[in-house]
């Protein structure tokens, strides 16, 4: 198992230091004066322009440039925002909890229909059922996110005023974050009808993101267990005379399972990227709308933070799903 | 070496390649679904190409008299406005055949550049190896490290707002999984007797590369593009949308989303309708391309 994590780490590695390099020239491929972008200052004098200069380091060699960089990364300092001057990483973590618990709703929604749909289309193939699991999969996958949140708000907030258009909460309620993870929050608070509120404001946001996973995974589980149904030790198990249930739920569920976790660990790159349009349109306090509103107020040090932060996050998903993939199937962890 | 290219030449003469289109077809016909995505997908070409024949108003012409007016079978609707109007007074259908040419546009630019960069790049990462092969996937591991719409969004804040600067972002973020294909597909060629033998008798490498092996490489291709055609579609529009993509007053479908948004609770039409003509273009589209895929690679047939 060793051997195969350090190996995976030999390629995360150097592309990590990759996006670092990205982040660090973005900066530099702006049109405008680095400075001037990186401070965020009107009417600067001359001398303030060379200080700053010096403080940022842009009279140095670009190489020293990029080492300086780094370590400024390595002690934690991620650049400060041009508009609230906080610091970058503190920014950053105090959005992640609303993306965070955004994104595990969607997965949980994505899975708990995904899986059932996908498996039961798989065993009544060409029922009725599958042609309508397959459709609607096909539909999701091509939907135009930010269009389909328009039209939920359309119908569940305009027509029907079920829910709320915007935001995390009610305003009417406050308590201090401890988890950060407002469904968790508002329990602890004990506020009568907090929950509620979170929970109205989470459910169409959840589903519009978990709306392209939904798809991928109910079209993964399908045809993996598609593919397992057809071996050997699946007619084998038949033939003993084990009941349906049984052998779909012991025998092939279990091997059509390993395609499908890493289906569903790929989808952490989707679920940010959806994240962006998601939060805009539903106006989430996270990381996607923050990405988006700093790429507008040109806080540059932001989103250059915010780039290097989400890369590092998904490399990070990317590397854990590897090896639990490699924990579960041995057939992987030994080629390559 | 005339002897090789003679039995190639046998092989593509247009016998041939009759026979092979024919298989093809009698294949794809099989799906239904695919055939009826294809039909979709030529009507829409035909709506674009003609657009200037089909749209009953200019997209940009302003109708003063008739702001937000809604679609004919509703009350306050008319046929002058068969979809209804946008609230300076343009009419939506109209808008939304002119659209298409966007749509259709952007697929092709961003397929055509990033097909051609990342076939180069895959061939010379997967016939070398060693160094450069390293390097090309190290680059596009970076690439890939990012999610592709976050990083698009960055390269227009670089580049600045335009639909030309939203497809070059595009195609840079689609890039690497045409480089990957290519390299796949041209390591298990290259493995195969006929590359040892031509060169052997001294093909040249840019001919091997591109003459001998590539066309062997084509079907993953093939199904590669017709995916992120739609995937460049729906990607262009998301840009659009966040105000990234296409200007105002361009009747790209994204930015017409954006720009309706704030009549969103008052006008269902203005929404609706943009986001249908994304949907079915993008759904015809991927239909297709599992069609495509069945049809071309009966190795990755799903059943």
């Amino acid at each position: 198992m060793l051997p195969y994590i350090l190996r995976k780490l030999g390629v995360i590695i150097p592309t990590f230091f990759g996006v670092t390099l990205v982040a660090f020239v973005f900066i530099r491929l702006l049109p405008g004066d680095p400075v001037l972008l990186m401070a965020g200052e009107r009417g600067m004098t001359e001398q303030r322009h060379a200080a700053l200069m010096a403080e940022f380091g842009y009279d140095k060699p670009i190489i020293v440039q990029y080492g300086i960089y780094l370590k400024d990364l390595f002690s934690g300092d991620f650049g400060t925002s041009i508009i609230t001057r906080q610091p970058v990483l503190k920014e950053f973590f105090t959005l992640f909890p609303a993306t965070m618990e955004l994104s595990m709703v969607a997965i949980f929604i994505a899975v708990a229909v995904g899986l059932p749909a996908g498996m039961i289309a798989a065993t009544k193939r060409r029922s009725f059922f599958d042609h309508a699991v397959m459709t609607g999969a096909l539909t999701g996958y091509s939907m135009p996110i930010f269009w389909w949140g328009l039209l939920l708000i359309i119908f569940f907030s305009g027509i029907l005023g079920w829910t709320p258009v915007s935001g995390r909460i009610s305003l009417l309620y406050y308590f201090e974050p401890v988890t950060g993870f407002m469904l968790i929050d508002t329990l602890l608070s004990g506020q009568s009808g907090a929950f509620r509120s979170a929970l109205a404001h989470l459910i169409l946001p959840a589903v519009v993101l978990a709306t392209i996973p939904l798809a991928v995974i109910a079209r993964q589980t399908r045809s993996a267990m598609l593919e397992v149904l057809s071996e050997d030790y699946v007619r084998t198990a038949k033939a003993k005379g084990l009941g349906p249930g049984r052998v779909i739920g012991m025998h092939a569920l279990r091997n059509a399972m390993i395609p499908v976790i890493t289906v569903i660990g790929l989808q952490v790159g989707v679920l940010f990227a959806g994240a962006i349009l998601t939060e805009t349109i539903f106006s989430w306090p996270g990381i996607g709308k923050w990405m988006v509103d700093s790429i507008f107020r040109r806080d540059y040090p932001s989103v250059q933070g915010g780039l290097l932060l989400i890369a590092g996050m998904v490399m990070i998903v990317n590397l854990v799903v590897d090896v639990l993939y490699g924990l579960i199937n041995p057939r992987i962890r030994h080629t390559d | 070496m005339d002897e090789v290219l003679a039995t190639q030449e046998i092989d593509l003469r247009p016998s041939g390649r009759i026979a092979l289109l024919k298989d093809f077809w009698s294949y794809f016909s099989e799906n239904k679904g695919a055939v009826a995505g294809l039909v979709f997908f030529i009507v829409i070409i035909i709506v674009a190409i003609f657009a200037d024949f089909i749209a009953p108003h200019h997209p940009n012409q302003q109708f003063r008299d008739a702001l937000l007016q809604p679609p004919f079978w509703q009350s306050g609707g008319d046929f002058r406005f068969i979809l209804g109007t946008d609230a300076v007074g343009r009419d939506m259908l109209s808008r939304l055949i002119y659209g298409s040419r966007f749509s259709l546009f952007i697929g092709c630019i961003v397929v055509s550049i990033s097909l051609v960069v990342g076939v180069i790049l895959g061939m010379l990462a997967g016939y070398f190896r060693g160094k450069v092969d390293t390097f090309i996937m190290r680059i596009m591991d970076v690439v890939l490290a990012f999610p592709s719409l976050l990083l698009a969004l960055v390269l227009v804040a670089i580049l600045g707002p335009s639909l030309i600067n939203a497809m070059i972002a595009i195609a840079i973020v689609q890039q690497p999984h045409y480089v990957r294909l290519t390299r796949a597909a041209v390591m298990s060629e290259m493995t195969k007797d006929y590359v040892t033998a031509s060169r052997i008798i001294g093909v040249k490498t840019l001919r091997l590369m591109f003459v001998t092996v590539l066309p062997n490489c084509m079907a993953p291709l093939i199904v590669q593009a017709a995916l992120s055609f739609s995937t460049a579609i729906l990607d262009a529009a998301a840009l659009g949308f966040l105000g990234m993509g296409a200007q105002p007053p361009a009747p790209e479908w994204g930015t017409m989303l954006a720009e309706a948004r704030e009549f969103i609770l008052r006008a269902w039409w203005v929404v609706t309708f943009p986001g249908v003509a994304i949907l079915t273009t993008v759904l015809a589209i991927n239909v297709m391309g599992d069609g495509l895929r069945d049809a071309l690679d009966p190795k990755l047939k799903r059943s």
